[in-house]
């Protein structure tokens, strides 16, 4: 504990320890505005590394808003008015000087549906290996089957990996942009609602890779489904209108809820 | 319970329309019907394959290859040279103006009305241009006027095609790490390319059926250009000039270009949405 301690120290990160956890994402006090309205009101939270967090919540309480800030796709929206600051390893992504295409690449995403780049299955792997500067095809070709190995889509299609990534079926598409994610190496997994689009064998394929991937990766999932939240949790932060409510590990959040909102959330099941 | 008043309304204003539909259709298939009864009787092997001979206005020999050839040169070069514009336009627009929705709107308000300027405005402008260099008719200056006149017509074609690519796409492309012109030109363009295409045939087809932009900047010519600074011929003035005149033979050749060119523009369109369609 002591060494770990010292580490800690060393590398200059903030000593908090949740759970016996270093985080890895600090979220303090951001605000997020929209044409006068609020939609994220003072957030202030800690991710805790190598965990499935879950960002739980109804439709349109700013889950999926406080994800798009964890790699500043918010500068995408010109509505969208953030403040407040997030630190990854101890850098705030808001911080002017930050290389942003360095920052992004700690973090892979999945969107609620998949969007494969117009471009062969293999290419869209190779694709962020070459922004990383990986020329060697070696390397890049043994990586290529790496990862799509590591989200079992490799059997599928070792055969036809010069052929269009779109003509993959959807559930397919979703684990190859999980495998492009993987692939650039990323210390973060940001997920938004990634099974929402998928039939249900496809989402339990992608389920259990979240399960597989977390002692290597910190997996940041946003979900309504209940039952997947409680099926992946190690930590839950529960959102409504724009606020964290509750937010813990897993079971104490299931389990002994103390607000009414979540006692009703956690009641209807939905 | 529809009233006698609605039931008479509906029946009145749907054989309106139905009215209207088919004196359209009829008026378009007149045209084409007219060129073609004029034209094709007058297209032959030697109207495509010769110059006229003893001069485009007079001389009974000879077909309109000239104008085949100026128009192709001038579509194709002026074409390209609108692409090269536009591209970086289109890509500027959606990735890097983005945020700036206000700017966009003025920009796109801006390509619209340039799009609806007549074309013989351009014509002029090229001719001014020309006057103050000091230059004369030329392919090369036609080519100028014809690119300033299609470009925003493609950059706004274009912008449409990039309009309708999801977000998602390009949340997911920044997530991995790219840059904006990454973004632009490896994962935007290839999305959009067979809607470039659309949008490149929709300015080809503009370009080759245009007279009053090249009126006063391409001149007019019996022979085949060799260079940029030649005056060219195209089919759109072959057609203007050759059928004022007197003479049967020269008339008809007219029409022969009249039939090539609705020819190629048909071709065009109908390419463009299949392409569309395709998608």
């Amino acid at each position: 504990m002591s060494t770990q301690i010292e580490t800690l120290l060393k590398s200059n990160l903030t000593t908090t320890v949740v759970h016996n956890n270093i985080p890895v994402v600090e979220i303090d006090k951001v605000n997020v505005y929209s044409k006068g309205h609020h939609i994220l009101k003072n957030v202030s939270t800690i991710i805790p590394k190598n965990k499935i967090t879950v960002l739980l919540g109804p439709s349109g309480c700013g889950k999926t808003t406080l994800l798009k800030c964890l790699n500043r796709l918010t500068d995408l929206y010109p509505d969208l008015k953030v403040s407040g600051s997030i630190r990854i390893d101890g850098d705030n992504i808001f911080d002017a000087h930050k290389d942003i295409t360095a920052i992004r690449q700690k973090m892979g995403l999945l969107l609620q549906r998949p969007y494969p780049l117009p471009m062969s299955i293999y290419d869209n792997i190779a694709y962020g290996l070459k922004l990383k500067g990986i020329r060697n095809k070696k390397i890049i070709s043994a990586k290529v089957e790496k990862h799509l190995k590591e989200v079992a889509l490799w059997d599928e299609v070792k055969d036809r990996l010069k052929t269009s990534a779109q003509r993959l079926s959807i559930g397919q598409q979703q684990r190859l942009c999980l495998a492009r994610g993987l692939a650039v190496e990323p210390e973060i997994i940001l997920a938004d609602e990634p099974s929402s689009a998928l039939d249900p064998i496809s989402s339990r394929v992608i389920e259990e890779e979240f399960i597989k991937l977390k002692s290597g990766y910190t997996i940041i999932l946003v979900t309504h489904i209940l039952r997947q939240a409680k099926r992946l949790a190690d930590n839950v932060i529960f959102m409504y209108y724009g606020e964290i409510i509750e937010s813990g590990p897993a079971q104490q959040v299931f389990e002994n809820p103390q607000s009414e909102i979540l006692k009703e959330y956690l009641r209807v099941g939905h | 319970m529809m009233t006698f008043r609605r039931k008479y309304e509906e029946r009145f204003f749907r054989a309106l329309s139905f009215l209207f539909t088919a004196i359209i259709v009829f008026v378009l298939v007149q045209i084409i019907w007219t060129v073609v009864k004029k034209g094709f009787p007058s297209l032959s092997w030697q109207m495509i394959t010769q110059e006229p001979k003893g001069g485009f206005y007079f001389g009974k020999d000879g077909g309109i290859l000239n104008a085949i050839a100026g128009s192709f040169y001038l579509a194709v070069c002026s074409t390209i040279l609108a692409f090269v514009i536009s591209l970086p336009v289109a890509l500027f627009m959606n990735i890097y103006l983005i945020r700036y929705q206000r700017l966009l709107i003025g920009i796109r308000f801006f390509l619209d009305v340039l799009w609806g300027v007549p074309s013989i405005v351009y014509g002029a402008f090229g001719f001014t241009l020309l006057m103050y260099l000091g230059y004369k008719n030329s392919l090369g200056a036609g080519i100028i006027t014809v690119a300033a006149m299609i470009t925003p017509i493609m950059i706004r074609a274009m912008d449409e095609v990039l309009k309708t690519i999801p977000i998602g796409l390009q949340e997911a492309s920044y997530a991995l790490g790219s840059t904006k012109t990454e973004t632009a030109y490896k994962v935007f363009f290839r999305e959009a390319l067979p809607g470039f295409a659309t949008a490149i045939l929709l300015a080809f087809g503009r370009g080759i059926g245009d007279a009053a932009s090249v009126l006063f900047t391409a001149g007019y010519t019996d022979h085949i250009p060799h260079g940029f600074s030649e005056p060219t011929a195209t089919l759109p003035l072959a057609i203007f000039f050759q059928l004022s005149s007197p003479i049967e033979e020269v008339q008809n050749r007219a029409y022969a270009a009249a039939v090539i060119l609705t020819v190629i523009v048909l071709v065009l369109s109908v390419s463009a949405r299949l392409i569309k369609m395709k998608k």
